[in-house]
């Protein structure tokens, strides 16, 4: 009992104090730009976590994040960095608002199933080409994915130009409205839209697939030795292409979301670093993704926090790109840290 | 005297040099640093710092060349702690590249916020086009001075990995980290070092945008010319004058969106723009193969693996 305790404290313990780390060499940083950390940590807790209308700003934000960081996450299990949650969520936007458009008379629960879906398949099958070519032509997953992100983002923006253009949205092209009535509610008696919810059951699901199932078993093994996997008479293949579609179908939710849920038509607002920052939480949560769920509620207050900074203390709103970066350089580097502390190293292995 | 389709194979020449540029310079620093058997995916914040320092120094001191140099001082810290965080067990150097990608643009934009509206002093170009009365012509023709430094870059650098004993430890050390060791080579300071450098040269071609063309500083400037790095590299087969001719050929590409413009062909303007992304996708499909190893591919390099 006391051994598991230690052997899953390791984590708990190297993140916090990563954490801890960053927010001290942030706080050199804001403290050399002319600001007092300590006034700045305050402001970005009250902007984050401070009254309710703060809270509800941060998981608004935090929402898109758990989805995209399961794109992230995911693939994480077999070995791969796929970095592909912003070229999913835009491609699961797109398609969602125009298969909302092409049935402009259905009831809204048809409507909202059918983008939910459309949207799915649509990020599935887009990150599913990362995979597929990892797999069939040995293209390393992370590039194909990045430079997908970029055709996603050029298809966006072709189709919101072209075919698919409002004439009326005329300094900012996107697609026509998807209807007032089509617009997924708030949950009731708070401002959050239904988001949140599904963004915490993709990553409860998730979990009990990777941790619970044959499936998940079965990808954790390719992901450690793919030799092995292969003698073992694993489909590699198949789960690296299933693992995908998977990841890529939460981004693509997120997608829908933003459309049905904020925006209510896809354009260039899609493409606003959410799957970037997933990234991040994939890689603070260890691509657990029940981990995933309060790192990106931390991840959303400091993007929410953003404004009141640049109000507050005259910081320019990158500052929170700055400490997003702190913030993934240290975890990284804590890597080295796992095994290194042989008190907990000798009671952890039994 | 009629252009029509002869100016749009001329703004495609003038816009291989033009737009190839940069290419050059964050492809020869990825191919350095490939060399030595570490991949660098943060090239992008490099590049996005250079442009940044170039625009500020140059604006500061009035010496765009000044700016130059700073722009890759910048781009050497950057790459001299992507490289040693890598040094350390279990710390992989895509995840690190993606990490200062974030943290290089996040530190340009924080530190770049004063310089988005006033105007620096512009890099010089080299007029090679007098002697043509095409204006088409004679513009394609305006050399800037940086791109013919990347050639000497470039040319220089493929003659030293092949001929000195500085070029053959980073090629060791980039096959056979094992071998380099039973050898005496110090690998991580050499893997340093080449990082180091490939981000010198990164933030040189990220002062070109700021201080020659595009010609401006702000937080739109880049459009993932330091990612495309690193699928350069793989094109050019990792040698330094392959990247010369790839860079042409993207900056070509990339080019021939707003070209055909010229001519009255205006639909599917960001397919265009996408061209170079379509291109790098499609040349490592077919260049990439589960049977075999890249050809030319430093051994120690995870992305080939």
């Amino acid at each position: 009992m006391a051994q598991t305790l230690s052997k899953a404290l390791e984590p708990v313990l190297i993140i916090v104090g990563s954490l801890t780390v960053s927010m001290v060499l942030f706080g050199v940083f804001v403290a050399s730009a002319g600001a007092d950390p300590f006034e700045v940590y305050q402001t970005m807790y009250r902007a984050a976590f401070g009254t309710s209308f703060s809270w509800q700003n941060t998981l608004v934000r935090a929402a898109p994040l758990m989805l995209t960081a399961l794109c992230t996450a995911l693939p994480g299990y077999l070995g791969l960095i796929i970095i592909g949650g912003e070229g999913a969520i835009v491609i699961g936007g797109l398609f969602a608002a125009i298969a909302a458009l092409t049935i402009p008379s259905a009831p809204p629960m048809v409507v909202l199933t059918t983008m939910a879906l459309v949207g799915m398949a649509a990020g599935g099958m887009w990150l599913a080409i990362g995979g597929a070519l990892r797999h069939y032509r040995a293209v390393n997953e992370t590039i194909s994915s990045l430079l997908l992100n970029y055709i996603a983002i050029a298809l966006l923006s072709h189709l919101v130009t072209s075919t698919f253009r409002d004439p009326e949205s005329l300094n900012h092209p996107s697609t026509h409205h998807i209807g007032e009535a089509n617009m997924i509610g708030v949950i009731p008696g708070t401002d959050l839209h239904w988001g949140l919810v599904f963004g915490i059951v993709a990553c409860v699901i998730a979990w009990f697939l990777m941790h619970h199932t044959v499936f998940g078993f079965a990808s954790q093994i390719a992901g450690g030795n793919v030799r092995a996997a292969r003698v073992a008479g694993l489909p590699v293949g198949r789960l690296i292409l299933i693992v995908c579609c998977i990841a890529g179908a939460a981004g693509g939710l997120a997608g829908m979301l933003e459309v049905a849920a904020i925006h209510g038509r896809a354009n260039d607002t899609l493409n606003a670093n959410y799957g970037y920052a997933g990234i991040l939480v994939a890689f603070v949560a260890r691509n657990n993704p029940l981990a995933i769920i309060p790192v990106a509620v931390l991840l959303g207050g400091i993007r929410a926090s953003s404004g009141l900074l640049q109000r507050a203390h005259e910081l320019p709103d990158a500052t929170v790109l700055v400490m997003q970066g702190i913030i993934f350089l240290v975890i990284l580097f804590s890597e080295t840290l796992y095994g290194r502390f042989s008190k907990l190293q000798k009671q952890g292995v039994s | 005297m009629e252009v029509g389709w002869w100016g749009v194979l001329i703004a495609v020449l003038g816009g291989a040099i033009r737009i190839g540029t940069p290419f050059l310079f964050v492809s020869l620093g990825e191919c350095l640093t490939e060399k030595s058997g570490r991949i660098n995916l943060g090239l992008e914040g490099t590049l996005v710092m250079g442009a940044m320092t170039g625009y500020a120094v140059s604006l500061h001191s009035g010496s765009p060349w000044l700016g130059v140099l700073c722009a890759g001082l910048a781009g050497m810290v950057l790459g001299a702690l992507h490289s040693w965080l890598c040094s350390f067990q279990r710390v992989n150097d895509i995840a690190v590249g993606i990490a200062m990608m974030l943290f290089g643009t996040g530190l340009a934009f924080f530190l770049g916020k004063p310089y988005i509206q006033p105007s620096a002093p512009r890099l010089p170009s080299i007029d090679l086009g007098g002697w043509s009365d095409l204006p088409q012509l004679e513009a394609a023709l305006q050399i800037n001075a940086l791109f013919l430094l990347g050639i000497v870059v470039a040319v220089l650098m493929g003659w030293m990995l092949k001929n000195t004993a500085w070029g053959l430890k980073v090629r060791v050390v980039g096959e056979s980290a094992d071998a380099a060791r039973a050898l005496g080579l110090p690998v991580d300071r050499i893997r340093i070092m080449s990082t180091a450098m490939g981000g010198f040269l990164a933030g040189i071609g990220g002062s070109y945008l700021s201080l020659y063309y595009p010609f401006n500083w702000s937080e739109g400037l880049s459009s993932g010319q330091g990612l495309m790095a690193v699928a350069l590299v793989i094109f050019a087969r990792w040698q330094p004058i392959g990247c010369l001719w790839v860079s042409l050929l993207w900056g070509g590409a990339a080019a021939l969106g707003p070209s055909l413009q010229s001519v009255g062909i205006t639909g599917g303007y960001y397919i265009f723009n996408a061209i170079p992304y379509i291109m790098t996708l499609a040349m490592m499909i077919i260049t990439c193969s589960p049977r075999r190893t890249l050809v030319g591919a430093p051994h120690e390099l995870t992305v080939t693996r």
